[in-house]
This record gives C-alpha cells, structure tokens and sequence, in this order.
C-alpha cells in the first residue's frame, strides 16, 4: 500500500511543473509588464529599459522561468499591482478563509448527502426515495448564484439570522471561544447553501452503489453465512458502496475552489475566489498566476487525496 | 433401507414462484425430495429448469416480496418454508452450507480472506478472535489451501479461481454443517481444477458425512460424484434414480436425450444430439400435461399422460409421465 502511495506522490512531481511552466508562459502572454500602469507615466523610456534590465526581464525566457521558481520556493509570489503588499501576504489570509469555508462546506455536504443516498438506496421507488429524487432534483436544477443570493436575502436581511458579509464581526466579543463561535456564524450560511446544492451527486453514486450491491454474489454469500441482514448491509453494501465517492473526493474538491469564487463574491467572504475576481477586474496579474498556481495545485491535492483514499479502501488497486 | 434418522431434509410438494407482471409463476412445481446423511444428491437439467431456485428455497434466500413459496421443507421437524429470518440465520451457515458457482463475484473484493472465512464463525460458534483465527487456518488447509497463514491475509482478487473456489468451500463448511448446497460449484472453473474441487467436496463429506445436494448441468460431474440423482425439467422432477441405474437405464425421454447429448470421447466425428426446441420461459410454461411433450413432438400424444405423476418403476427409481414406454430417438 505504501508503494503505492509513495509512487502516486511522485507522480505529482512532474504535474505541478507542468502546471508551473504552463502558468508563467500564460503570465508572459498577458499584455504589460511591472513596469506598465504602476509607474509614473512621465518615466523616461531609458530608465524603464534600464529597470528592465535588472529586474531581468530581457532574459531569456527560461531563465526567468527558473528565477520565478527560485523565487517561489522562498515564498515570494511577487508583489500585488493594486493592493502594494506581497502576494504571498496577500493570499495568505485569504486562503485561510477559503480553507475553513471549504472544509464546513464538505463536511455538510456529506452529512446531508450519505444519509440521504443509503436512505433512497434502501427504500428504492418508495416514498423516501422519491422524495430525496425531488429534493435532489431542485438542487441540482437552481444555479449556485441563485440559491446562494436567495439565501442571503433570505435568512440574511429579512430574517436577520446570519451576518451577511465577512469572517468576523467588528464587534466580536474578546475571547478564542466568542472569536471561533463569529466565525463560525459568518461560514454557517454560505456552508450550508453550498452543501445543500452539492449532495446530487454523491446521493445518486451512492444509492446507486446500494441497489446494485444488494444482489452481488458476494452479499448473497455473507447471507448465506446467517450474518444478519442489519451486519449484510452495513459491513456488505454500504462499505462497498462508499468507493465510487471516496474516487470522487478530488472532483467535489476542485468543485468547491470553483464555486468558491461565486459564493465568496456573493457573500463577501474575503477568501481565494473572492480575490481571483477582483484581480481579474483590476488585472492585477501577479496575484492572478499565483492563484491560478495555487488552484491548479489544490486540483491536484484533491486528485492526490482521492487516490490516497481509494487505495486504503480498495485493496484491488495497490500495487504489488 | 437407512434408518429414518439418517434423514436431513424432507421436500413435500414444493411450490416457488416468481412474481410477473403481478401473477406467480412456479419455478419450482411440485417438487418432493428427501436428502439423507452421507449421500450426494445430484439435481441435473438445463438452464431454466428450476433447479438454483430449488437450491435457494432450502437455504431461504429469495427476494421475499416478489417470491412465493408453499409446500415443506422439513430439517429436524423444523419446517423451512416460512421460517422467521432471525431463526433462519442460526440456521444458514450453521446447519445449511452454500457453495456458489462464480467464485470470484461469491467473495466480497474489499475483505481479507481470513475475515470472510471468520465472520461464519463469529455467528455461529462461541470461540473467541484467537480460537477463531486459528480455526481459519485450518480450514484453509483443510481445503487444500497451501500456506494458510498468508492466504488468509489476502484479497480475493491475488488468489486464482480454484483457490477461491476453495476459499467458498472453507466458509461453506466452517461451521460444519449437516447439509451443503453446492450450486453449479465447478462451472467456472477449468476441468483440471474441477476434478480437484470435485475431490475435496468427496474428502470433505468422509470427514463431516455432511448430506450434499450438487446442482449441476454436467453429467459428467454427476457420474463421479453423486450416489442420487434427481433430473429436473421445467420446474418438476421428471426423474429420480441412483446414479448407476440412471445412467444405465435411463427412463424418461428428457434423461436419455440429455445422456444423448453428452460428447462421446470414444466416437469420432459423430454429430451431437440436440433436444429440439428450448425450455418454455415462466410465465409461458404450460399447467397441465406432460411438459416435454413439445419438444418431442414425433410420439403421439396418447403415450403422455394427462396428469402426468412419477411412477416408480424399481425401488428408488422414479419416473414422470407414461411417454417413456413409447419414446424412441427420431434418428
């Protein structure tokens, strides 16, 4: 098993450099360079070729390939057109924001998501089945920006339940515990909207799962061992029936940094999907590659875990 | 004749059917049958003749709602048919053991070998882990399964189909059962495996004198194996008889054509014999009449009895019909 995983990991290597490579020469395309829109207009031409000249932008273009790769192994993402502060500090909070909202978003999801598929794959065409279809059915049918504008309108300033933008209020009570419970009160609306709009998928894998495993041979044989139908489904079924989801934690990974950036605009939750939108509208292009950097590598950390996952659970994937 | 207790299971007028399209059908039409300590008891015939579904009535796993059972199936005064679930799962694995066909799907892909094996003890026997695991190893070996220890720490996907089909066989006799089940246990399995497998069932029932009722489509295996042979058509039996006698005197028309059938190694280039036409499907299977007498249209309809019953034309050989007097090849 850790063969595997140690050769899964190593394959990551050569992903993240092409990654890398892809993202600067994308960055070297866009039009301007640090020295356009950031400088006094009135700069004579010769000092900004000269500028150019140290910063080392008349390289050649591998050679400032490998410079920016030095660079961000120290940490230096360069520094923000707009905000004039480092990337690297920059996105550092942010991510921070991103990382918790994220991480509730997934755990509600599956809270909602795998009871609702063993219950639909339990009572098939029954009732809670169809009712869980229906649910399932508008969820999946209202666009994120919807559901997400509906909610805040909603429970944020009709019913005042939630604060409507934000981590953290300005008035928070001092205290670890009172700053953690207002942070947790800005997260617990756009989670749960976010959560509520993503469980399809895993319902539908899962219930899926269920109805076919129940007339697998295998069950049949756990049956005929006298185990008792509560232990055939729960050690049988269900746990066999968990595998197409844990493969998929890396899509509903990537998903999520995706809908991050129309739920962290629409809530004005200062986290990564939020800045990627305004660095795209004031083309703050430095701050743009290393989110799309970082987006790129969290894709591929997500696909990283769900292998890790499935090699745990499924023993028939390991290499020997 | 035995003595009465040797007996394990006593089939009276079996009725199972399967729910179409609202109405049952009988898959399993009046089938009486009884399995004694020590002996294997073959059931023979096609796809479709109701012989698996037979195999899953005794062991009680049907789809309940879509499945309707009637008639006996007495194990120690202890009627099976209608048994509550729970009572049935001291039962299953405990008294009955099943063998299944295809022993890869049989096996759970995520569960290490030794698990699948201890999980029918850990129901069905008082041994604590350790006696438990040490029992796993010795049924591995019992079934021939060289160096237990790390087999049983393996996935079902490392071992080959006959150590599967050995692994099948040590969860079906783990908690030494008086009857085993064994549906089609060979049939995916290449012929020198088969033999093995065939030889281990044998071993098997000399240490246990487990009763063993083999459903099979092969002859060949039953000529080896069993001591009774019941031959199934269309859900009824047409035929029972010891295997010596049924494949010397062979009655019914449906048993000669099916030993007609059988490739003949000592016999070049003769075509095969071919029953024509096929099993009627369930819900088109006629109620009344001799069932075989289309597929034998050449003997006139007189010779077939009109509520055909089986005739015992020597001790322990029976017969369905009265068509067997007249029946003769068409070539």
């Amino acid at each position: 098993m850790w063969k595997t995983i140690l050769r899964r990991v190593l394959v990551m290597i050569p992903q993240i450099i092409i990654l890398s490579i892809l993202i600067f020469f994308l960055a070297k395309m866009m039009p301007g360079d640090p020295f356009t829109g950031l400088i006094d207009p009135k700069m004579d031409v010769n000092t900004i070729a000269k500028l150019k000249q140290e910063y080392g932008l008349n390289d050649a273009p591998w050679v400032q390939y490998l410079n920016w790769v030095k660079n961000l192994f120290r940490g230096d993402l360069g520094m923000s057109y707009t905000q004039h502060m480092s990337v690297t500090s920059l996105i550092g909070d942010r991510a921070q924001n991103t990382f918790w909202l994220s991480l509730v978003t997934i755990i509600l999801s599956y809270l909602f998501a795998i009871p609702m598929g063993i219950i639909a794959g339990r009572y098939k065409d029954k009732w809670p089945d169809q009712t869980i279809r229906i649910f399932n059915y508008i969820t999946f049918a209202i666009p994120g920006f919807v559901a997400y504008v509906l909610a805040l309108w909603l429970f944020g300033y009709l019913l005042n339940w939630f604060p409507t933008t934000g981590t953290v209020s300005v008035s928070v009570a001092p205290g670890i515990f009172n700053y953690i419970l207002d942070r947790a009160h800005h997260i617990i609306l756009p989670a749960l909207v976010a959560a509520l709009i993503s469980t399809t998928t895993t319902v539908q894998y899962l219930r899926t799962g269920i109805i076919d495993n129940q007339v697998e041979d295998y069950v049949r044989t756990a049956r005929s061992k006298g185990v008792p139908e509560r232990v055939v489904f729960n050690k049988h079924i269900l746990r066999n029936s968990l595998l197409p989801i844990t493969a998929f934690i890396g899509n509903v990974i990537g998903a999520l940094l995706g809908g991050a950036v129309m739920i962290e605009t629409v809530f004005s939750y200062p986290g990564m999907g939020k800045l990627f939108m305004e660095s795209i509208s004031q083309r703050d292009y430095p701050v743009l590659t290393a989110l799309i950097l970082m987006f790129g590598i969290l894709a591929i950390v997500g696909n990283l875990i769900s292998d890790i996952v499935m090699t745990i659970v499924d023993p028939r994937i390991r290499v020997k | 004749m035995e003595k009465p207790s040797d007996l394990l299971l006593d089939i009276q007028h079996l009725h199972t059917g399967f729910r179409l399209k609202g109405k049952f059908y009988d898959a399993v039409d009046d089938v009486s049958l009884t399995l004694r300590k020590n002996e294997i008891l073959a059931i023979v015939g096609e796809s479709g003749s109701g012989k698996s579904t037979l195999a899953s009535s005794i062991i009680g796993l049907y789809d309940q709602k879509n499945t309707r059972v009637r008639g006996d199936i007495l194990f120690n005064e202890l009627n099976l048919v209608g048994l509550n679930e729970s009572l049935f799962n001291r039962i299953r694995g405990k008294e009955i053991g099943m063998i299944f066909q295809d022993p890869l799907a049989a096996l759970n892909p995520l569960m290490r070998i030794g698990a699948q094996i201890e999980e029918t003890l850990y129901y069905h026997t008082k041994l604590n882990e350790k006696e438990r695991k040490t029992r796993v190893l010795e049924l591995l070996d019992q079934v021939g399964i060289p160096d237990p220890v790390r087999i049983s720490r393996q996935y079902p996907h490392e071992l080959s189909g006959g150590m599967r089909q050995r692994v099948i066989i040590a969860i079906a006799i783990a908690d030494k059962p008086s009857i085993l089940l064994a549906d089609e246990p060979t049939t995916a399995l290449d012929v020198t495996i088969q033999a093995q497998i065939l030889d281990l069932l044998k071993d098997i029932q000399d240490e246990t004198s487990a009763g063993i009722i083999l459903i099979t489509h092969d002859l060949g295996v039953v000529s080896e194996t069993a001591d009774r042979v019941a031959v199934m058509y269309a859900g009824q039996i047409v035929e029972v008889a010891p295997v010596d006698e049924l494949f010397t005197n062979p009655l019914h028309p449906y048993t000669r054509s099916l030993l007609e059938s059988m490739p003949q190694t000592d016999v070049d280039d003769e075509e095969l014999h071919v029953i024509e036409g096929t099993v009627p499907s369930l819900d088109k299977m006629m109620t009344d009449g001799c069932r075989f007498a289309p597929r034998i249209p050449w003997i006139d309809a007189t010779s077939h009895e009109e509520e055909p019953i089986l005739h015992e034309v020597s001790p322990g050989h029976e017969v369905r019909c009265t068509c067997y007097r007249d029946f003769y090849f068409k070539n």
